[in-house]
């Protein structure tokens, strides 16, 4: 195991100089940012120091080695925008987003496994059969649109809830975060739904692919002759065997929807990281797109770690130090 | 035979499908005594799982059983509710299924598999369950019973884990054992330990055995009696030995005459002309008709089963009688 995971951290530390490089040499192809950061009737000489206050007037090649000897100080360099140490911005604004994914990804597991489970059980019956025509429209609905609607119809009509922004926040626990108050909570829900909605379906129609196929093999078949109640055969044989790819899924899902929940926190004025991203790259702001992108990769690179250790925790027949990470 | 566990009377399983009636089980009658193993042979689709299936009352939809009685002890087995049915599953009428790799879940420990099949049917806390799990597996020759307790199926080889199935069946000490297959899957000499084991087991403990089977060399050593499907229906019933030394319905002779240590060496097998009907189409009357050498106007009507012999049945118009007598 202790072999595996450094193998994992290996890999990871290549993984992210690739990826610096990638977006050094994407970004600088963009465009130069002092054109944007800078007001155009600037004198030559206010340009020339500008240029080299930022580190720009260096080959990329230098740039990129500063960068890198900054890096291992644990230094992302400085927003060319905000003049704030890159990292602090981003990680003032993920809380936000990771309150924001973690609500949405628990939505779906909660609404999206039961419903799946139904379908996957019943499938002809009525109440099967709508919660798939359900997950069609689910997959389909274009979300910034359906965010739009939820906005209209339970904030606009029905005014039930709050349509936009973050609510207050308490702290508890020493985190700091809108889920302990009331009002926190109402301004969540919506985003949080419109989010969730998508990865609802897909839960729904993988619990429901898995419980279709699992339900006629063997072993379900023995464990029902062995005169077991239903309710176990369901809840232990059949649910642990579709706990497995529910597990890889929903990971990856994880990652992505902190990564892409840009859509919805702009429609609904969520403080959130997304936005500082594409604020970001409209100005060319290098630093903190790497250092989003680091933070970001770092994330996936968690998840994914913790899905392959989950892995092996519900598939007797997986063993860490054989697999080929 | 003096006392009945299980008294088949005309069993009819149908299966309701799009392309119409499938008559899987059609009028078929048998019974298994206590300490008796009832050999059940026929070619694949010929009904012989599908009534074993029908006894647990484990009939897949669209499947059903629409007529006959299955008396076990006594009592009626058809149209029992769902609970008193799941009562007699496992804890007095125990089934074996052929893949013994399909059969046992993989992400569950053998410990968990064997004790949650006791605690459905006894009240007993787990230690005593355990243990009496661990005696089961010593039963059947499992070596160090409690370090296989804590394996997962995985880590057994096949005919381990079909003696593992066995032990789970026993253990809770069923009056009858529907074996379907059980040895199909399993090399020859493995093969022979498992059918010791049976063997013993059905003698020491006094229970019913239905060993289900294509293979007729399995069941010559093995059954009291034999009972050969042919398309849905037992078209031949008898004692073993008389039944495969002179067989009466034309089907059995041909049957046993393409088995290849009958024959001597160098001389073609016998075959049976044509292929088995497909059970949606059945030819009117006999269904063996067209593959039958013997066959006359009189076989378009169904034959009955009749005693042509003391304690030899069959279903034929023009039974083999010359050397049976």
């Amino acid at each position: 195991m202790s072999v595996f995971i450094l193998r994992r951290l290996m890999q990871s530390l290549v993984l992210l100089c690739v990826m610096t490089i990638i977006v050094f040499a994407g970004v600088y192809a963009i465009g130069n940012p002092i054109d944007i950061l800078i007001s155009p009737d600037a004198t030559q000489a206010e340009y020339d120091r500008a240029v080299r206050a930022l580190g720009l007037d260096l080959p990329l090649w230098q740039q990129y080695l500063v960068f890198l000897s900054k890096l291992v100080q644990g230094d992302l360099g400085k927003s060319f925008v905000f003049n704030e140490p890159a990292l602090t911005l981003v990680f003032s604004r993920l809380p936000a987003t990771l309150e924001l994914a973690f609500a949405a990804m628990l939505l779906s597991i909660v609404i999206g496994i039961p419903l799946g489970l139904w379908a996957g059980l019943r499938p002809d019956s009525v109440a099967g059969r709508s919660i798939m025509a359900g997950s069609i429209f689910g997959f389909s609905l274009p979300n910034f649109w359906q965010g739009l609607m939820l906005i209209m119809v339970f904030s606009v009509f029905l005014q039930w809830l709050p349509a936009g922004g973050r609510g207050p926040t308490a702290n508890f626990l020493g985190i700091n975060s809108s889920l302990f108050t009331a009002e926190g909570w109402q301004h969540l829900l919506l985003p949080a739904l419109n989010l969730a909605l998508f990865k609802m379906s897909l839960v729904i129609r993988l619990t429901r692919a898995g419980v279709r196929e699992t339900l006629l093999l063997d072993y379900v078949k023995f464990a029902r002759a062995k005169g077991l109640s239903s309710r176990r055969v369901i809840f232990v044989h059949v649910f642990k065997n579709i706990l497995i790819p529910l597990v890889t899924v929903i990971g990856l899902e994880l990652g992505s929807v902190i990564a892409f929940a840009v859509v919805t926190e702009t429609i609904f004025a969520w403080p959130g990281i997304g936005k500082l991203i594409i604020d970001s790259i409209f100005v060319l702001d290098r630093p903190v797109i790497v250092a989003y992108l680091i933070v970001i990769v770092l994330m996936f690179i968690t998840i994914n770690l913790i899905v392959d250790i989950l892995y092996s925790v519900l598939d007797p027949r997986v063993r860490l130090a054989d697999m080929k990470s | 035979m003096t006392e009945a566990v299980l008294k088949v009377e005309n069993l009819q399983t149908h299966f309701f499908t799009k392309a119409g009636v499938v008559k899987s089980v059609d009028d078929v009658s048998f019974e298994v005594g206590r300490g008796k193993i009832m050999g059940l042979v026929g070619e694949s689709g010929s009904g012989k799982s599908v009534s074993g299936f029908s006894i647990m009352g484990l009939v897949d939809h669209p499947g059903r059983v629409v007529g006959g009685r299955i008396l076990f002890h006594g009592r009626d087995l058809v149209g029992l509710p769902d609970e008193e049915m799941r009562k007699i599953r496992g804890r007095r009428i125990a089934m074996i299924f052929q893949d013994p790799m399909m059969t046992l879940n993989p992400v569950l420990r053998i410990d968990t598999q064997m004790i949650e099949t006791i605690q459905a049917h006894e009240k007993v806390d787990r230690e005593t369950a355990r243990q009496r799990s661990r005696d089961a597996l010593g039963q059947v020759g499992i070596p160090s019973p409690d370090e296989r307790l804590m394996a997962y199926p995985h880590q057994f080889s096949g005919g381990m884990r079909q003696r593992v199935v066995i032990a789970l069946a026993l253990a809770v000490n069923p009056k009858l054992v529907i074996a379907d297959e059980p040895t199909t899957a399993l090399d020859v000499t493995i093969q022979a330990q498992i059918l010791y084991q049976m063997q013993k087991l059905v003698a020491e403990q006094h229970m019913g055995l239905i060993w289900v089977t294509h293979d007729l060399s399995v069941v010559a050593g093995l059954a009291d009696e034999l009972c050969v499907m042919y398309a849905g229906r037992i078209v031949e019933r008898g004692p073993v030995g008389r039944l495969i030394d002179a067989p009466i319905h034309p089907y059995t002779k041909g049957l046993i005459g393409s088995v290849p240590s009958r024959n001597p060496r160098g001389q073609p097998l016998t075959q049976i002309p044509g292929m088995a009907p497909t059970p949606i189409d059945l030819p009117a009357g006999c269904p063996f008709r067209p593959r039958c050498a013997r066959a006359s106007d009189i076989c378009r009507t169904t034959p009955e089963t009749a005693e042509h012999l003391p304690g030899r049945f069959a279903r034929c118009f023009h039974p083999h009688l010359e050397d049976a007598a």
